[in-house]
């Protein structure tokens, strides 16, 4: 009975080597681990698995093709669903989604759904066999839609709608496309590769791709209605940095996480000076915050030479957002966690350097609205570290620029777009959106599931326009 | 890619470009900026609109090799290309007609002061401009600031053109005679700026200047670019990079212009090896 199989633990690049390179620490199975695991699935008739899914990926069927060493079959059943299964199987938080509700964790441990889904899309993009599958270029002749952010909400929208027979223009502030997936998720968890082979699959769609256009400055919305789109996708994601709000933040040494991974990934500084863009990190670094983007931050900033690098965070452990396979890898390459510590002040030096920072001890007091004990301070508990870098994790905003720019369009109370759920639609005719810039920061899977819902309410408003106007 | 249309050496080590952005000339306004990333390896540096010409479909940039992004810039010629441009970026001034404006000018600021200038006076607002610099080569769009202002002064550092001494010295002169200008724009190095604000603020004049924090995404999603303006943080890449400068904290500003002084030295000393010697150093 293969039940009985243990799960294939992952195979990753020791800790002392890998603090030393910016190469992915997940080696993905090797082809005979993947059948192996694959076997442990026992097909559950009612596939608990698949409900646990965002975007609903066939699993036992494609877990069933590995099994039977059809791996190219695999990857094909999984893009069914999901158009970014190499990402997804990386960086979805399979332990809270997917592998959460599989039957075999109840007694033991869950199947590995996600390595599995990125060993069949790692497979059959390795084989070159990805381009065969692809489906006709859209002819554009169903009516033509703006998306406007290129993560993974609008390459989803885009590559949805161009299958649809669309014609989509992608558009882009930055220089490359991605989203977070490019500046913010490192190298070492993501690499680039998977995420420029992606946007050339998004392209082959016949997807045009305008990068270094910012929608609301550089065109607006109403220039795009203007010229012509017949809809528009917001998927601009939340990507406007919070700081504590405490003295010292904008000593020098202090960055948010946008700025270090940004000069990090987007502009290769970790490659500096073969590139151009410089970060500086100390010997001592502070990330406040306990979440995915902490995680990243804390390891890129040990991979570009910092001595000792320690998580601050004012809850306790059990209430850390970051995935727990990050949290482990964290701690095994030397990541110190401080918990139930507050930072309340950034101390500088006299030429406007960080040089140390004031932390209070919390302990956990009565619930609050998120259900989570309220961290209290301990009187008299303060005490100083010495640190020479800080970065901030503590959480983004919706980008406001575009969406504060369209007349009528409602927001909530945190600047996210108020979207219909069903459809994606906005309180403006034609505009639609999806992904952080109406979650608030969330999932990549969150992200495409909202892009796949909005591609269809974008589908179903063109026609009805068109069948109104006949 | 943007093609450089034309290219000007408008003194020892500051040079113009005319480059083909037609999106961005269609909509360009006084007191917006644009980030170029030159190629691949390159960062992204923030310009200011000089000037630009929607039938055309360019913008002018005017820039001053100080590091090895703007010197490796300086090494196009006419007919080459810059990967990415994009803008317009920043919030654009108010600009409506007043009764006197003075433009105080530092340096290579005169360029990003020029399209104010320029709006205030078509608006027939009184434009007295005041531009300084080191030396009389290195003055530069004469012909420009005088075409929209009324008045222009010149000072030089070390006396060879106009008055001997700093821009601030003229305008404290003008303020104490009794000029009452509805508003100071000064633009240009931030000890300039800081020093005429200390002028502006004796007199009660209002004074409003550009601030050139250190910015990567020019898009408000990074916050490298954040001064406190009133005791508040702002990102100056969305909210400026105009302020009231009798508000702004720069003394913090200066310290946060030296966070990668080690990093810029050493790429230029690297890039003068590779390219055996800049060339803007040789002339
Ligand atoms: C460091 C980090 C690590 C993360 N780790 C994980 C993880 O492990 N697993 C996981 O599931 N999620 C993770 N997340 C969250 C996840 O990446 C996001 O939820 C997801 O990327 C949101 O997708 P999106 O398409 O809505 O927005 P984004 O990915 O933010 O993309 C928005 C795009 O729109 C562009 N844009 C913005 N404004 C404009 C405009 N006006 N005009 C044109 N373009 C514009 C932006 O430049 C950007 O490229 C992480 C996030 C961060 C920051
Ligand atoms: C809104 C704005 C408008 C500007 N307009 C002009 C202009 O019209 N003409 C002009 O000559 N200069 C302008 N600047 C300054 C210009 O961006 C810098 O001179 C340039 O980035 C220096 O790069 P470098 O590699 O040559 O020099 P470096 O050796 O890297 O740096 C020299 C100094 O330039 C500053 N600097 C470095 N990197 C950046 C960056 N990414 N962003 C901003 N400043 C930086 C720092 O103070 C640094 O000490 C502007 C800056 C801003 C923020
Ligand atoms: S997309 Fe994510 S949640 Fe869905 S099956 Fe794949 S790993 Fe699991
Ligand atoms: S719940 Fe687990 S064992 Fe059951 S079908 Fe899904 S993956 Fe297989
Ligand atoms: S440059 Fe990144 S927020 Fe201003």
């Amino acid at each position: 009975m293969p039940a009985k199989v243990d799960r294939h633990p992952m195979p990753k690049q020791d800790p002392r080597e890998r603090i030393r390179n910016f190469n992915e620490v997940a080696l993905g199975y090797p082809a005979d681990v993947a059948v192996g695991e694959a076997m442990r699935c026992i097909g559950c008739p009612k596939s608990p698995c698949v409900a646990g899914c965002p975007v609903e990926v066939d699993i036992p069927s494609f877990v069933k093709l590995i099994a039977e060493g059809k791996f190219v079959e695999a990857a094909r059943k999984i893009k069914e669903k999901n158009s970014l299964p190499a990402i997804c199987g990386r960086v979805c938080p399979q332990e809270t989604q997917c592998e959460e509700r599989c039957t075999l964790g109840k007694k033991g441990k869950p199947v590995a759904i996600g390595a599995l889904e990125r060993f069949a899309a790692d497979y059959e993009r390795a084989s070159g066999t990805q381009a065969a599958s692809e489906p006709a270029p859209a002819s554009g002749a169903a009516g033509r839609v703006a998306v406007v952010g290129s993560g993974p909400a609008g390459l989803t929208c885009a590559a949805d709608l161009a299958k649809m027979g669309y014609s989509v223009v992608l558009f882009e502030s930055l220089h490359s496309t991605g989203g977070v997936l490019r500046y913010g998720i490192p190298e070492f968890r993501l690499p680039k590769a998977i995420v420029d082979e992606e946007v050339a699959y998004v392209k082959s769609l016949g997807v045009e791709v305008r990068v270094n256009t910012l929608v609301g400055r550089t065109v607006t919305v109403d220039e795009l209605f203007r010229d012509g789109f017949d809809a528009i996708f917001l998927g601009t994601g939340a990507g406007l940095p919070h700081f504590l709000g405490i003295p010292g933040e904008n000593l020098n040494g202090v960055y948010s996480a946008n700025e270090f991974l940004t000069r990090s990934n987007l502009m290769k500084a970790y490659r500096f000076p073969e590139y151009d863009t410089p970060v500086w990190v100390g010997k001592r670094v502070v990330v406040v915050g306990a979440g995915n983007v902490a995680m990243d931050a804390a390891r890129t900033a040990l991979r570009l030479g910092a001595e000792k690098v320690s998580i601050v965070y004012r809850r306790s452990r059990a209430e850390m957002p970051a995935r727990l396979e990050e949290i482990e890898n964290a701690e095994e390459e030397g990541v110190e966690l401080m918990l139930l510590t507050n930072p309340i002040r950034v101390l500088g030096d006299e030429r406007g350097w960080v040089r140390g920072m004031e932390c209070v001890r919390m302990e956990l007091g009565e619930p609050d609205e998120s259900g989570r004990r309220r961290p209290v301070p301990v009187p008299g508990s303060e005490f100083v570290i010495d640190i020479d870098t800080m970065i901030s994790a503590v959480g983004t905003d919706p980008n406001p620029l575009l969406v504060r720019s369209v007349p009528g369009l409602k927001l909530g109370r945190h600047g996210n777009v108020i979207v219909n759920e069903e459809t994606g639609e906005t309180s403006v005719p034609g505009v639609f959106a999806g992904g952080d810039i109406v979650t608030g920061s969330a999932t990549v899977i969150a992200a495409m599931g909202a892009g796949k819902i909005a591609a269809r309410g974008i589908d179903r408003y063109i026609r009805a326009k068109r069948e109104r106007s006949e | 890619m943007h093609r450089i249309v034309k290219k000007e050496e408008l003194a020892p080590r500051i040079k113009l470009f005319v480059v083909e952005a037609p999106q961005i000339a269609a909509c360009a306004r006084p007191g917006h900026f644009f980030v170029l990333r030159m190629h691949e390896q390159g960062e992204r540096i923030p310009l200011t609109i000089a000037d630009s010409d929607p039938a055309a479909g360019t913008i002018t940039m005017v820039f001053q090799e100080v590091g090895k992004s703007t010197c490796e810039l300086g090494t196009l010629e006419e007919g080459d290309s810059i990967l990415d441009i994009v803008g317009p970026l920043g919030t654009p001034r108010d600009i409506k007609r007043l009764d006197t404006v003075v433009c105080v000018a530092g340096g290579v600021g005169v360029a990003p002061i020029y399209p104010e200038a320029k709006a205030f006076h078509e608006l027939g607002t009184r434009v007295i401009s005041l531009v300084g610099a080191q030396t009389k080569d290195m003055l530069i769009f004469k012909d420009r600031m005088e075409a929209v202002s009324d008045e222009v002064h010149y000072s030089t550092d070390d006396g060879s053109f106009g008055y001997h001494g700093f821009v601030t010295g003229i305008l404290r002169d003008l303020l104490a005679g009794g000029l009452r200008p509805d508003e100071v724009v000064a633009i240009g190095p931030l000890p300039m700026m800081r020093a005429t604000c200390k002028v502006t603020a004796e007199f009660g004049v209002k004074t409003i200047v550009s601030l050139n924090a250190i910015m990567v995404d020019g898009t408000g999603m990074c916050g490298s670019c954040r001064v406190t303006v009133d005791g508040k943080t702002m990102f100056s890449c969305v909210e400026g990079p105009a302020f009231d400068g009798h508000k702004v904290d720069f003394e913090e500003l200066m310290a946060r212009q030296t966070r990668f002084l080690a990093e810029e030295k050493l790429a230029m000393e690297r890039y003068q090896v590779h390219s055996e010697g800049c060339k803007c150093r040789r002339k």
